[in-house]
């Protein structure tokens, strides 16, 4: 049900497409190639070893996912059309079962610039631990805690790309909300959001046109992008609701918020030195941001091909009490990322982010490896530790997980 | 210029010392590839490890020459299936590391990576990033070794050190022929100065009456047994591809 609810959530987008793709499709052409279809489908096993806090909680839980990709070009590579449905079935938590068009998108390349129109993911920044500046898309927070996987984005979007620098302008007409755990879910708040009661600060909602600009550049080893963005705040406020006392829900509110951001990289030999810089103004109150640090490879450590990179990185924010909610205000996080270069492109990704004031420590693992031609292992390992009650992750407390992935790309 | 080469050459010669001689070989082979403007061409990877278990890759190449600067190049992956859709961007230089931008359609995430790692084997083959690089004239001094006969070929052998202190290897010796200035073979040599890696190329065919491109370049590494083969197959020049086709913007549309 939730599925098919989120399907339509972009069924304006997607008529607005088709409108498009009506005036730019070559009729009768023989020229057109034909479409090719990829993808994936992936089932996945997590298991939380500690007792949860919640009695309809579980140990384990296990989940399928699917999301093919049709992909179609003519006028000789000048014009395409993307479409990529997403479906997860999951074994317990009906807000985790869930679909989404991740990106449903006709392109046409100019000379000098590039336009988008259709649902998309877009990703702006430089840093590893946290994706401070990257702001077009909303996460689908069901999907993974890490904020990575993103819910497709209705936009018109233009590039214009010249010797100055690239500038990419954006449109983006109607809002997604963020996707929450139900209350049978793990790696939720102690109390559940009620996704269903979502406020706006705007008058119109979700159909609260946004835009955003974005130039960036690259000037030998610096690559530097300046961006704005007006429009629905992609974080909610979540506001408790005591309707009915004896099953108080958590509401998010989305205010409206304008964000100016830096993403700088310097990448110097073996060193890659990053930061990313905003300043937002949200309820009348403005706050800056920061995420900065760096990333040094060891090359072919102790003779072997193998890689090892170390990061660190600084987190900063100074938001009020008034703006939503988030765990990185002071912390610090460190990791490090072997890459194997092998047959199977075995990597490893292990960090932890340390809280300097609450001395809170979110500890993270990654890893995958290819088995034989078309299938792709992933082991996944989060964990909690010193969670004080005040933290945003305080209902996760006992949600450290370790998860395997097994997926079948064709 | 092109006549004052012609004219000049067989004088010079006489009178070089073996860098001399080693570095006009390499130039004169860089004139004769000048000029080809674009090209694009698929590209299968056979990799087989000691015990002769194989794993196959698949990538599509755009090259744009660009004069007075390195190459501008898009790789894009086709398999394995995992990796389909990334694409690698790079702005070779005739000095000074490339510039590498690594595109992760997953994450929709252009990333600006460390080109400094250009020892490392690409996509697990037995060919280095450097190996599979632009090879620009500058990234290398010359030393003349000694004419030597290979498979039939008349040939200049050249001893050719990279200048970049991050390279692999510490020298590298290239068989290339008198009549068309190709290469047909090359052996490298790793840091401690053993033998590495050879690298024979087949099934040489010339575009447009002038540029040679091999069919096939195997490398095999002495070390460890393993080896790759390159296999190139449809190669179009001049097919319209322009400095817009290679930015950041485009890397993302690269399919």
């Amino acid at each position: 049900m939730r599925a098919i609810l989120s399907l339509a959530s972009n069924c304006r987008a997607a008529e607005l497409l088709l409108a498009c793709l009506l005036l730019g499709l070559p009729t009768g052409s023989a020229g057109a190639e034909t479409g090719r279809w990829s993808g994936y489908v992936a089932t996945e096993l997590r298991l939380f070893p500690q007792k949860p806090l919640a009695s309809n909680q579980h140990d384990e839980n296990l989940s399928l996912a699917v999301e093919p990709e049709y992909y179609q070009e003519w006028d000789g590579g000048r014009q395409s059309l993307t479409f990529v449905p997403f479906l997860r079935l999951d074994q317990l938590d009906d807000e985790r079962t869930h679909g989404d068009i991740r990106e449903l998108t006709w392109l046409r390349v100019g000379q000098s610039w590039e336009l988008r129109v259709g649902v998309r993911k877009v990703f702006w920044g430089v840093t590893e631990f946290l994706h401070l500046v990257d702001v077009i898309n909303q996460t689908d927070f069901v999907e993974n805690i890490d904020t990575e996987e993103k819910l497709g984005q209705p936009m018109l979007n233009v590039a214009i790309i010249r010797d100055w620098g690239t500038l990419d302008f954006f449109l983006l007409p109607l809002f997604r909300e963020r996707t929450f755990p139900g209350t049978d879910g793990r790696l939720r708040f102690l109390i559940p959001v009620d996704t269903d009661r979502a406020r706006y600060e705007s008058g119109v909602g979700r159909r609260h046109l946004d835009w955003a600009v974005r130039w960036f550049q690259s000037l030998g080893d610096w690559d530097i992008g300046v961006a704005h963005f007006s429009g629905t705040s992609r974080e909610p406020r979540l506001i408790p609701d005591l309707r009915n006392p004896l099953e108080p829900v958590l509401v998010p509110v989305y205010d409206l918020m304008d964000q100016t951001s830096l993403d700088v990289q310097a990448t110097k030999g073996n060193w890659l030195w990053k930061l990313e810089l905003l300043t937002r103004r949200v309820l009348g109150e403005r706050f800056t941001a920061l995420t900065g640090g760096f990333e040094y490879t060891f090359v072919g450590i102790f003779g072997t091909a193998v890689d090892l990179g170390v990061l660190g990185e600084y987190l900063y924010d100074n938001r009020g009490d008034e703006a939503p909610p988030i765990p990185f205000e002071d912390d610090l996080a460190f990791g490090c990322r072997v890459v194997f270069n092998d047959v199977q492109s075995t990597e490893l990704l292990f960090g932890v982010l340390l809280d300097r004031h609450s001395q809170a420590q979110f500890w993270n693992l990654e890893a995958s490896r290819r088995l034989g031609s078309s299938w792709k292992l992933s082991v996944e390992g989060r964990a909690f530790e010193r969670v004080a009650p005040k933290d945003l992750f305080f209902g996760f407390r006992r949600d450290d997980y370790i998860q395997a992935e097994l997926a079948w790309y064709f | 210029m092109w006549l004052i080469c012609f004219t000049l050459l067989p004088l010079t010669l006489q009178a070089e010392t073996p860098e001399e001689k080693g570095l006009a070989i390499a130039v004169e082979a860089d004139r004769r590839d000048t000029g080809f403007e674009d090209f694009t061409s698929e590209l299968t990877m056979l990799l087989k490890n000691r015990q002769g278990e194989e794993s196959l890759r698949y990538m599509r190449v755009r090259t744009l020459e660009v004069p007075e600067d390195g190459d501008k190049s898009l790789t894009i992956f086709d398999r394995p299936r995992d990796v389909q859709g990334t694409a690698l961007l790079t702005f070779s230089h005739k000095t000074g590391p490339d510039d590498q931008w690594l595109y992760l359609p997953a994450l929709k995430r252009v990333k600006r990576i460390a080109s400094r790692n250009k020892s490392g084997p690409f996509m697990g083959s037995e060919f280095a990033y450097e190996d599979i690089a632009s090879q620009e004239v500058e990234k290398y001094t010359y030393r003349y070794l000694r004419d030597e006969a290979y498979e039939g070929h008349v040939c200049f052998v050249i001893e050719r050190d990279p200048v970049d202190k991050y390279s692999g290897y510490t020298r590298q010796v290239v068989w290339i022929d008198k009549a068309e200035y190709r290469p047909l073979k090359i052996d490298f040599y790793d840091r401690k100065n053993d033998p590495l890696k050879t690298l024979t190329f087949d099934d040489y065919q010339q575009y447009l009456d002038q540029y040679w491109r091999a069919g096939k370049m195997f490398m095999i590494n002495h070390q460890t047994g393993k080896s790759t083969l390159l296999s190139w197959t449809n190669y179009q020049f001049r097919t319209g591809l322009s400095v817009a086709d290679f930015n950041r913007t485009s890397l993302k549309r690269a399919k």
